[in-house]
């Protein structure tokens, strides 16, 4: 019973992950008669540059793939849900892909898995404000002193979700999952310019966050649950997770294939 | 009741950048410390897994944690002060290291006119150049007599750099050759070249080759990984309190970490402090700890509120002009700029170091006439490559939508070809501009937090309008193909991120009438009691702070180790 965004993000685009490369891991490499220890080791003086070895990628070097399971495409755990409904899932994953759709450039939120980023991010410390000044009392304040509001990022979503719904019934008669895509656009873009008249949250201030939280989860490590496959990182010629770029800091722009904080994790 | 230790030669509150350098020379000169850090340890192995953009640089791994203490924050005495309840404007560090772990490294002297500022622009421009109610003093201090201590801040860091033609005077060159140039900092070069500027490469405090400092402290060579600035240093390549002057401190068994230990109250009788009062949070016990000098490492904020809170030194009146715990909060203008975007050009912006880039002073300072602009001292013009990470950096032309189908495009393709030239503007002190005790908001121990009062001024704005025009002939010369420049200065808010260059508040001087420290940072009105740190700036230059910080907590260190001999007011 997969809707049909599920069927979207159950496709993403068949990006292979890059081999590591392999790191000499004795801890305590000197170089240049300076013993390096600390959280690297060995790492110093690899050749960032260095497409090949992302070409050569066998399966077996592939962290995600190791050892007898190689082949088989692994089962992703991560996609599941720890915070939305399904109902709230869906919607959220349907907004994300306006915000970032996908186009010729490459996947959009969709595919990279935004929705489940977010999901994951609102069960966790963020979602609760849980590093934030959130004791009373609380009083309307000036823009230029920030949000002085009660409630904490997850209820602020699950708000948003139902207004965004019921703001999508009153303008066009359905949720905001089955409204065509430029009907979709004029929801999000009336919650962006505060044209929803809501006492509860701020929609401009809400539309800021699910923004910026599309972004987040299209660009952080995989390793948070978005941003699948380090497809978002290839898009934009990112190379994530690397231990040195001296060899091109002073080049011409440098080619480099990606890797994840999961890729150093196994390499060590 | 509070339990009572042991008393010591010296207690050190807050164990950062100052704290750390503090702790080094008062050990080797034979006085018994103890560091009291509110934070947890630090060590170099915490960041294996460091490259890490949503938990370091979006989430603030290494920062104080706002649930249980922050600043509150008003435009002006009108409005009504309110928390910052989530991070924006500035970082505040937090452990052993403090902000110095997480700190970009970019590492300046400031300029001879910066600590005569009053007297120097009064000879060049007359009294009536400065405005009303804008209250710039003199340091107290030249810069003359700050150069050695600079000298031996940069060193013991290892700053990787080459001279600044249009600053002052050096006793030698840097202990490091500057970083490498890349492509886009070459474009800047020439350009700044061709119209007749002083181009420079930045004073960094990443090291551009393995060095070993005076001290014996051996350190590998930056490598360039884009996770610098918020992030600590998985090499110990960034100078931080905790690869450099903490060890040497440890060393000589006279220094002792205690390691979340939030200091509340110094206490004192009879005009000299006798300890301080602090709690031990993993247990919530209070406990004294007695000392003959006590020395306030606290950064800004902390610096100001502890004093206030103890009731020593007489707070600042903004009615009256009277008083100075508090006075001269100054900032940093951050917001001239140009960013331009290059069609046919493609960089390695992924990587970079968190010093990495060139600086020119023309605009800086007295460096240029003022005559006929409606502001004084000016800002550093640079290009920076930090490592534009993929959340942080989504620079797309004007005109383009935020988010869609054209932001997306857009913000892709110039993912790799967008260049900003930024101004790094110097903040004045105003009458009306600083930091007291909120009425209302408490910290997690029912402690009141500080209130700042604190907006830009018109002056504020006349400089951002002209660096940014300076800044766009830059890039325009850079050969952009669109150049989109910085909208003009709006009202000071404390949501979008500007830089943890907050000054002022314990200002050092030579009168205790308009200042609360000596220039050995020592307390006028409590004699046992130094305070150190970006809070004894006056006004803040057109530069980063913690080159100036680190020069006066050298400074104040030889200032402690003179009155543990001989006691009294040291000037
Ligand atoms: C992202 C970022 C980038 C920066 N980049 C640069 C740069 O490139 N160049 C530059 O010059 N500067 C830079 N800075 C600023 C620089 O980090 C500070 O100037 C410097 O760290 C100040 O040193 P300090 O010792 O005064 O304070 P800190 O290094 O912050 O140390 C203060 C310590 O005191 C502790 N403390 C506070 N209150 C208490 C209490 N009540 N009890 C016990 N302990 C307490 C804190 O936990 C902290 O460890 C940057 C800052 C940030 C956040
Ligand atoms: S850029 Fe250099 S100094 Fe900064 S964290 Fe990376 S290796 Fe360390």
């Amino acid at each position: 019973m997969a809707p049909t965004d599920e069927k979207k993000s159950a496709n993403p685009p068949q990006v292979r992950e890059p081999s590591r490369r392999k790191f000499l891991v004795n801890a305590g490499k000197v170089i240049g008669g300076v013993v390096v220890g600390g959280a690297i080791g060995g790492l110093v003086g690899c050749n960032p540059n260095n497409n090949d070895n992302a070409n050569k990628a066998s399966p077996s070097a592939s962290p995600s793939a190791g050892g007898a399971q190689a082949a088989a495409e692994p089962k992703n755990y991560n996609r599941a849900l720890m915070f939305f409904t399904q109902e709230q899932f869906r919607t959220v994953n349907a907004a994300v892909e306006r915000i970032f759709p996908e186009d010729e450039s490459g996947p959009g939120a969709q595919a990279l898995g935004v929705a489940y980023f977010i999901d994951h991010q609102l069960a966790g410390e963020w979602g609760f404000n849980g590093r934030e000044y959130m004791s009373p009392p609380f009083y309307h304040g000036e823009t230029v002193q920030g949000y002085q509001g009660r409630l904490k990022r997850r209820e602020i979503f699950t708000i948003a979700i139902q207004e965004m719904n019921n703001y999508s019934q009153a303008q066009f008669k359905k949720n905001f999952v089955d409204l065509a895509a430029d009907q979709q656009d004029k929801v999000l873009e009336a919650f962006e310019k505060d044209q929803v008249q809501l006492t509860t949250i701020s929609p401009s201030g809400f539309f800021k966050m699910l923004r910026a939280s599309t972004l987040e989860g299209a660009y952080s490590d995989p390793l948070y649950g978005g941003n699948l496959n380090m497809a978002g990182w290839k898009m934009r010629d990112y190379p994530g997770n690397q231990m040195s770029y001296t060899d091109v800091i002073d080049k011409d722009f440098t080619a480099i294939a990606p890797s994840s904080l999961q890729d150093h994790m196994a390499a060590h | 009741m509070a339990k009572t230790l042991p008393k010591k030669d010296v207690v050190i509150v807050g164990v950062g950048w100052a704290g750390g350098i503090i702790a080094a020379e008062l050990t080797r000169g034979g006085l018994d410390v103890v560091g009291l850090e509110r934070g947890k340890e630090r060590k170099t192995e915490d960041y294996f897994m460091v490259h890490d953009e949503l938990r370091y640089a979006q989430r603030y791994e290494l920062m104080q944690d706002l649930s249980k203490e922050t600043v509150t924050f008003r435009a002006n005495e009108n409005m009504r002060a309110l928390p910052m309840r989530a991070y924006g404007s500035f970082l505040l560090g937090d452990g052993i290291g403090g902000a110095g772990v997480h700190w970009n490294g970019q590492t300046f002297r400031f300029l001879p006119y910066d600590f005569e500022i009053r007297s120097k622009t009064i000879e060049r421009y007359g009294k009536n150049k400065i405005p009303d109610g804008m209250t710039i003093q003199d340091w107290g201090i030249t810069y003359d007599e700050m150069e050695p201590y600079y000298d031996k801040f940069e060193k013991m860091a290892g700053i990787s750099g080459e001279a600044n033609p249009l600053a002052g005077k050096r006793s030698s060159d840097y202990p490091n050759p500057p970083m490498k140039k890349s492509p886009p900092i070459q474009l800047f070069e020439q350009a700044a070249k061709k119209l007749n500027l002083h181009p420079y490469m930045q004073p960094s405090a990443n090291l551009s080759q393995n060095y070993t400092n005076p001290d014996g402290v051996s350190r590998a060579a930056c490598q360039y990984c884009g996770y610098c600035e918020r992030f600590g240093c998985e090499y110990g390549a960034k100078a931080d309190p905790v690869v450099t002057v903490i060890p040497i401190a440890k060393k000589t068994g006279k220094f002792e970490i205690r390691t979340h230990s939030q200091v509340r109250r110094i206490l004192h009788t009879g005009g000299k402090a006798t300890g301080v009062m602090y709690t031990d949070v993993t247990t919530g016990e209070d406990i004294v700890q007695p000392a003959d000098i006590v020395v306030m490492t606290s950064y800004v904020f902390n610096n100001i509120r502890l004093l206030l809170m103890s009731k020593l030194g007489t707070p600042y009146d903004p009615k009256t002009g009277k008083g100075a715990v508090g006075k001269n909060y100054a900032y940093q203008v951050q917001k001239g700029n140009a960013t331009g975007f290059f069609d046919d050009k493609k960089f390695n912006l992924f990587a970079g170091a968190g010093s990495l880039g060139m600086n020119l002073d023309d605009y800086n300072g007295d460096n240029f006439d003022h005559k006929d602009v409606k502001f004084i001292h000016g800002a550093s013009i640079s290009i920076g490559q930090t490592g534009f990470r993929p959340i942080g950096n989504n620079t797309v032309p004007s005109g383009t939508p935020t988010w869609g189908k054209e932001f997306k495009a857009a913000s892709v393709k110039y993912a790799n070809s967008a260049l900003k030239v930024g101004a790094q503007g110097s903040s004045m002190p105003w009458k009306h501009h600083f930091v007291d005790l909120d009425p209302t908001y408490k910290d997690a121990f029912g402690d009141t937090l500080p209130r700042l009062t604190f907006d830009f001024e018109d002056q504020d704005k006349e400089l951002t309008a002209y660096m940014t025009d300076r800044c766009a002939e830059i890039m325009k010369e850079m050969g952009a193909s669109k150049i989109d420049k910085a909208k003009s200065l709006g009202p000071y808010e404390i949501t979008t991120y500007q830089s943890t260059h907050n000054t002022g508040g314990t200002i050092i001087g030579s009168s205790p009438d308009t200042s609360v420290v000596n220039n050995y940072l020592q307390m006028w009105e409590a004699e046992n009691v130094f305070v150190i740190g970006a809070s004894n700036f006056p006004h803040n230059s057109g530069y980063n702070p913690t080159d100036t910080v680190g020069a006066l907590a050298y400074r104040a260190s030889e200032g402690i180790l003179k009155y543990a001999k001989s006691g009294g007011l040291l000037v």
